[in-house]
C-alpha cells in the first residue's frame, strides 16, 4: 500500500521534500552517469585497440614495408 | 587451491569470466535498485519521528556500506598484488577506487541533507563524520598517488601501501559511534534501536544494499576488462580475440 494518497504528497512528502529528493537524486544521477561513463571508457579503448590492431596488420601486409625490414 | 588462485590472477582468464559475470551483474543491480527506489520512497510507511526525511537511509546506507567495503576490497587487493605480484590484483583496485570515492562523497552529502531537517544543522564535527570525511581524503590520496610517479609500476605499489595503512579507518569509522558521544548515534540510528523495525522498513533498504553491492560488482568487472585491454592490448591472446570477433 503507497505511503502517500497522492502524487503531490509524494513529491512534498511532507516538508521534507527538497532533503529526500536531493539525497535522492543525487546518488541516482550518480549511479546513471557512472553507467555511461563506464560504458564510453570500454567503447574508446576497444576502438583505439581495434584501430591500431588494424594498422598494424596494414603495415605488416604491405610489400615496401618488408622490403625495408629485409 | 593454488591453481585456482593463479588462474584468477590470468587477465586473459579474469577478461572471459568477467564477460560472462557482468551482464548478470549488471542486470541484478538494476533490478534491485529500482525496486528498492520505487518501494523506500513510495510505500514504506513513514518514521513515527522523523517523518518522511527517514527515506534517505535508503541511500545512505547503502553508500555509506560501498564507500567502507571498497576501502577494505583496495587494501586487500593491495596485499594481494604486494605479496603474489598478481596484477590483475592492482588492475581491478585502480578501477574501483574512483566509485568508493563517489560513495563516500555521496553518504556525507546525503548525511548532510539529512542532517539538515533531523539535527538541525547540515554538518558537526563529530566522530563518525569526521572519520568518513578523513575515508574521502584516504580515497583521493590512494587515487592521485598512484599517478604521481613515471614508473606505473612504482605508483601502483604506493597506493598498494597507502590503501593497507589507510584501512586503520575502517574500524575507526565503525566504532566512532560507540567510543565517543556523537550526534550520529543517538538521532539517526533510533530506527535500528526500535525492537521491532516493520519488515516494510527494512526490506527495502536490504534490497537497496544488495543493489549497491551488485553494481560494485558489474562496475569493477566492466572496468577490469577494460583496463586489461588498455595494459594487455599488445598481447597475442587480446590480438586474436579482436581478429575472431572485430
Amino acid at each position: 500500500m503507497m505511503a502517500f494518497e497522492s502524487l503531490a504528497e509524494l513529491v512534498s512528502m511532507g516538508s521534507h521534500g527538497p532533503y529526500v529528493w536531493t539525497a535522492w537524486g543525487a546518488t541516482l544521477g550518480f549511479l546513471l552517469l557512472s553507467v555511461i561513463l563506464v560504458r564510453g571508457e570500454s567503447r574508446g579503448v576497444r576502438r583505439t585497440l581495434r584501430r591500431r590492431l588494424r594498422r598494424d596488420a596494414a603495415v605488416a601486409s604491405s610489400p615496401s614495408e618488408d622490403q625495408d625490414e629485409g | 587451491m593454488w591453481a585456482f588462485f593463479h588462474k584468477l590472477g590470468s587477465p586473459r582468464w579474469f577478461y572471459g569470466i568477467a564477460a560472462r559475470l557482468s551482464p548478470w551483474c549488471w542486470a541484478l543491480a538494476l533490478a534491485l535498485i529500482l525496486i528498492g527506489s520505487v518501494w523506500g520512497l513510495a510505500f514504506a510507511p513513514a518514521d513515527y519521528q522523523q517523518g518522511n526525511s527517514f527515506r534517505i537511509i535508503y541511500v545512505h546506507v547503502p553508500a555509506a556500506f560501498l564507500a567502507q567495503s571498497i576501502f577494505m576490497a583496495l587494501a586487500a587487493s593491495g596485499f594481494v598484488f604486494m605479496v603474489w605480484k598478481i596484477k590483475i590484483a592492482d588492475m581491478a583496485a585502480a578501477m574501483m577506487a574512483p566509485l568508493g570515492a563517489a560513495m563516500t562523497a555521496i553518504a556525507l552529502l546525503s548525511g548532510s541533507v539529512w542532517g539538515k531537517p533531523t539535527w538541525g544543522t547540515w554538518w558537526q564535527w563529530d566522530a563518525r563524520l569526521t572519520s568518513m570525511l578523513i575515508l574521502l581524503f584516504l580515497y583521493l590520496g590512494v587515487m592521485l598517488i598512484r599517478r604521481a610517479f613515471a614508473r606505473p609500476q612504482s605508483g601502483a605499489k604506493a597506493a598498494s601501501v597507502l590503501a593497507m595503512v589507510g584501512v586503520i579507518n575502517i574500524p575507526i569509522i565503525k566504532y566512532s559511534v560507540e567510543w565517543w558521544n556523537t550526534l550520529h548515534q543517538p538521532a539517526s540510528f533510533t530506527i535500528t534501536e526500535r525492537p521491532a523495525m516493520p519488515l516494510e522498513m527494512w526490506m527495502p533498504l536490504l534490497i537497496m544494499v544488495l543493489g549497491f553491492y551488485a553494481f560494485f560488482a558489474a562496475f569493477t568487472l566492466t572496468r577490469t576488462r577494460t583496463e586489461i585491454l588498455r595494459r594487455e592490448g599488445h598481447k597475442r591472446w587480446v590480438k586474436e580475440l579482436f581478429e575472431e570477433r572485430p
